[in-house]
């Protein structure tokens, strides 16, 4: 081969192109290589020392949640046709992962009642961001409103993004109950106030970051009212069989976390971002979007399109720098709506909505233990307990139940403490409910118990809040 | 074409999966109601409620796996054949990494997990962190961007941050005509204003042009190096120094990384940021279009901007300033006590199952094993490079600038389609009827007719000869009929489709009953 390049040594390449300046001339500081069995035997033990949701009676959720995945999408996705290609620059050789696309837009269409899906983005709160992108550019508008109901993580991406472009954001708060505690919906009237000519888009979440219900359709018409800004949803998909979708709801763009449609957990990531949105969008919407043609000969078939929205044809001028769809786990998530089916997908939902019902009713019976709010939930619901939520949550661990979410520890928000997030998935079943109440329980009865008695307050510990350097007071709209 | 010769997959119309199936067909079994009946309206009142069931699929798990197989019998992939698509890496995707990432301790982890029962997943990103830092020759590593681009993105907000601290405004960033489209998109995207670099007749950056456009208003300037012609400039250190002279700082696009890994590092150039494509260099699969992973590393002078959280190990001595995490000796959390940071750019912590993979990747080669496998890119590269310059193609397709190449080489096919009538994309789609990907064609813009070819390492010296071979016979093939090659591909489950036509009328969803 050298003799081919007409060079002595592999050397002489490099010395004929890297500057002796820059050449590294040592070993990398790295562990020598392993082979196979010693790789697998080293990530098998890291795997071990995690606590995964086949180790513990787990409801966490908070984003990210332990659905069933069936097995046929193992077998799909870790077919070498699907997990191996790159993005399909070539369609006469790429039509399987094209129709996939194409497949993936139309369910996503039919979920969301909107017409105009992309092949998906990369994840839920970064697609927060990218729909108030859209909005910029389509009304080059500067305020961007916000309703606290928003994940926080949504909300952070939000303000991390905002920034580069210039934008405002405006944070809604949730409505205060009688008790002082919140209701667990965006508070109406400070939504109209907060949305004027200026603003660029009005988001919001459906369900919100703490399980409830929103009037969405009240929320889009009050935004519409005010300036008629983007009106932004993040969704959930797999509540979309039974909760009204946000094209019925005067939504101009739904965004949303698309992992439990089919995606294992994965500690967060890989999984993807769905992004939909009404016609008149169609032009500024990020990322890849398979459409229909026909051959020479007069085959449907499929390619990509509107490629002159993109970064490598538009540059500085594209929509969105995002080259990469998540393919392989929108893959996934067709593959599970086919799965579910349009029955099944409304038989989950109100299985999802009488556990979720359930749960509340067994919890909020416990001694110390109140809903955070009386809303509709469907998967998700939030309590608070009247004791030190850290120490209640590691006393249920101990006894092999995660209770779910310090509520305060991921959004740093005052009015968050004591509250715990609750998942509540179709592998929860009504003895899993029973045990966690009966768990959370006693575990609050304890800590109650112990706090009378005047011992010391347990140490901090892997509990500590999760501060965002954007907690943001509690009060009329906050601007950031 | 003869309707004789149709290949069974040319006969099979394609159909949707909302095309297949019939009413009350189903695959999934719900579990059964095991808590008191409540009527779902008091649940869920009406008003909140869809009228209406998606119109999802109605069909049996048979038909859904036969659908989708018999889709991915219409893909072509990189475990079936050479896939030498230039700035995409497409190198062997190891099957062990599958398999380490699917165990439950890995997959079935919930990323709010309390990191104390977590601790192998921190350890692991802690290790990848390091081992990135390593190769990169910058210490302060953030896993979290979800791609390339992503990274990108982190990189110039980071950039912002960096220059907004010092009490600096600058509104320009400095990209060259080469550069992936990425590179100018996300300038606009972080609220910058993008100034383009000339390339001067050896490939590289053009130094004259760059001093005259370097002050004190640019933020950034993006480079990518070796470059997308293939070519390392040799006059790095001095763009790194014009560039740091002004105050800017140097951003490393860190998509041709696979060319260097141990024989030279972004941080003893001169960068300041760089971003990673695991899907690429370390072997993340591609999916057909994602998931991708694009972590930073970054100088000590950026590293306080870094976005939330970062790993880190806690030692009794203290490794960060915060007193509220502590936890003991050797434990790994993750910090959020990051008052500088630029935030967060996604949820939770990035792409971990990506993070497996090419962490198994890193333990597998080690950091030998990286430089060789950066040392086999180059070689062979060069070596097909050299085989194009034999057997009558070289004065059809030339290389479009230097003599050796790093990992990747650009030829023009300006003379081709000049002499023998055939455009690169023609070319291209007759590669297809020889069982081979095409290369990046068209890109970068500045080369008439452009071809890239990246081999990668895992490629065997056979299959670079049946590749040069296949563009020899049909250069030859096109000299004595190019209308062969113009009307390709022919035996593709379809043939050349109306791309113009799709974007002009655009049909992007099945019409539904």
């Amino acid at each position: 081969m050298l003799a081919a390049i007409g060079v002595s040594s592999l050397q002489e390449v490099f010395e004929r192109q890297i500057p002796e300046g820059v050449r590294l001339g040592r070993s990398l500081e790295l562990p020598d290589g392993l082979g196979e069995q010693d790789v697998y035997e080293h990530l098998r033990e890291l795997a071990a020392r995690n606590t995964s949701v086949e180790d513990e009676l787990s409801f966490l959720g908070a984003g990210m949640y332990d659905h069933y995945v069936p097995a046929l999408i193992d077998m799909l996705t870790e077919r070498s046709e699907f997990l191996t290609p790159y993005t399909p620059y070539q369609p006469e050789i790429s039509q399987g992962g094209l129709q996939v696309m194409f497949e993936y837009q139309t369910a996503i269409s039919e979920l969301t009642a909107l017409p105009v899906s992309n092949a998906s983005v990369y994840e839920g709160p970064s697609a927060v961001a990218a729909a108030a992108y859209l909005a910029k550019l389509h009304n080059g508008r500067r305020r961007l409103v916000v309703s606290a109901g928003l994940h926080p993580h949504s909300i952070q991406t939000l303000r991390t993004n905002a920034h580069g472009y210039g934008m405002e954001v405006v944070e809604v708060p949730l409505t205060t109950g009688s008790a002082g505690g919140a209701q667990g919906v965006t508070d109406p009237d400070a939504w109209a106030q907060a949305i004027d000519e200026d603003t660029s888009a009005a988001i919001f979440a459906q369900p919100n970051f703490y399980g409830a219900v929103e009037d969405a359709a009240a929320l889009s018409a009050a935004a519409k009212a005010g300036g008629e800004p983007v009106v932004i949803c993040q969704v959930d998909p797999i509540t979309l069989g039974i909760l009204a979708p946000p094209g019925e709801c005067g939504v101009d763009v739904a965004v949303g976390e698309g992992q439990s449609l089919g995606n294992r957990l994965d500690f967060g990531g890989p999984s993807f971002g769905l992004f939909a949105a009404r016609e008149e969008y169609l032009r500024r919407i990020p990322g890849r979007i398979a459409g229909e043609t026909v051959d020479v000969d007069g085959r449907r078939g499929f390619v990509l399109t509107l490629q002159t929205r993109e970064q490598h044809i538009r540059r500085e001028k594209a929509t969105s720098n995002i080259c990469t769809a998540q393919a392989l786990n929108a893959l996934a998530g067709v593959v599970y709506l086919s799965w579910l089916g349009r029955r099944g997908i409304v038989e989950l939902g109100e299985l999802l909505l009488a556990r979720t019902h359930y749960a509340r009713e067994r919890l909020t019976a416990l001694e110390g233990v109140e809903a955070l709010h009386e809303q509709p939930v469907i998967r998700e619901l939030a309590v608070r307990v009247d004791a030190d939520v850290a120490a209640v949550r590691r006393r249920c661990i101990e006894q092999g139940v995660n209770p779910g979410v310090d509520l305060h520890a991921l959004s740093a928000r005052p009015e968050d403490e004591g509250g715990l997030l609750v998942a509540i998935t179709e592998r929860r079943s009504r003895a899993d409910i029973d045990r966690l109440a009966e768990v959370l329980g006693a575990a609050v009865a304890a800590e109650r118990g112990t706090a009378e008695r005047g011992a010391q307050a347990p140490e901090p510990g892997a509990d500590a809040p999760e501060r965002g350097a954007d907690a943001p007071e509690r009060g009329a709209a906050v601007a950031i | 074409m003869s309707q004789l010769a149709q290949t069974p997959q040319q006969r099979e119309p394609a159909r949707t999966i909302f095309q297949k199936g019939a009413p009350g067909r189903r695959a999934f079994v719900c579990p059964a109601l095991d808590v008191p009946a409540v009527d779902p309206g008091e649940l869920l009142p009406a008003r909140f409620r869809r009228t209406e069931p998606p119109r999802l699929p109605e069909v049996s798990e048979p038909e859904i796996v036969r659908h989708y197989v018999g889709l991915s019998k219409r893909n072509f992939d990189l475990d079936s054949g050479f896939y030498p698509l230039g700035s995409c890496t497409m190198k062997h995707n190891p099957r062990l990494h599958e398999r380490v990432a699917a165990l439950p301790g890995h997959a079935r982890l919930h990323p709010l997990q309390d990191p104390a029962s977590a601790q192998g997943a921190l350890e692991l990103m802690w290790r990848l962190q390091n081992a990135l830092a390593e190769v990169s020759g910058l210490p302060h590593v953030s896993l979290q961007p979800s791609a390339g681009s992503h990274g990108e993105l982190a990189g110039v907000l980071l950039t912002r941050a960096y220059h907004e601290d010092r009490g600096e405004r600058r509104h320009k960033v400095l990209a060259p005509d080469t550069s992936h489209g990425t590179n100018p998109a996300t300038v606009t995207m972080a609220g910058f204003e993008l100034v383009k670099l000339a390339t001067n007749a050896d490939g590289g950056v053009d130094l004259d042009d760059l001093r005259a456009k370097a002050d004190e208003d640019v933020a950034c300037l993006m480079l990518t190096n070796p470059n997308t012609l293939g070519l390392f400039d040799p006059n790095i250190s001095e763009i790194a120094e014009i560039v740091h002279r002004v105050g800017a700082t140097l951003y490393y696009d860190g998509a041709n990384l696979n060319a260097v890994m141990g024989l030279s590092r972004p941080g003893d150039m001169g960068f300041d940021i760089v971003h990673f494509n695991l899907h690429k260099s370390f072997t993340q699969p591609h999916g057909g279009g994602g998931p991708g992973s694009g972590p930073i590393a970054v100088s000590d002078r950026v590293a306080p901007y870094l976005p939330v959280p970062v790993v880190v190990r806690r030692t009794r001595t203290g490794t960060t300033p915060s007193g509220a995490h502590a936890s003991e000796d050797g434990a790994y959390d993750l910090d959020y006590e990051r008052p500088k940071s630029i935030g967060r750019l996604r949820g939770f912590h990035g792409n971990y199952g990506c993070f497996v993979r090419s962490y198994a990747y890193i333990c597998s080669l080690g950091g030998d094993g990286l430089r060789d496998a950066s040392e086999t890119a180059v070689l062979n590269a060069n070596y097909l490079l050299a085989r194009l310059r034999e057997h009558g193609v070289a004065e059809y397709l030339p290389l479009a600038y230097g003599e050796l190449c790093m990992h990747e080489f650009v030829l023009s096919g300006g003379p081709m389609k000049r002499e023998l009538g055939l455009k690169t994309l023609d070319l291209a789609k007759r590669l297809l009827d020889f069982g081979f990907h095409p290369p990046t064609v068209y890109f970068p813009l500045l080369v008439d007719e452009a071809l890239m070819v990246e081999p990668t390492e895992t490629e065997t010296k056979e299959t670079l000869d049946a590749f040069a071979e296949a563009i020899a016979a049909i250069l030859k093939e096109a000299a004595e009929d190019p209308q062969i090659a113009q009307g390709a591909p022919y035996s593709t489950p379809v043939r050349r489709l109306d791309e113009v036509a799709a974007a002009k009328r655009p049909v992007i969803r099945e019409v539904l009953a």
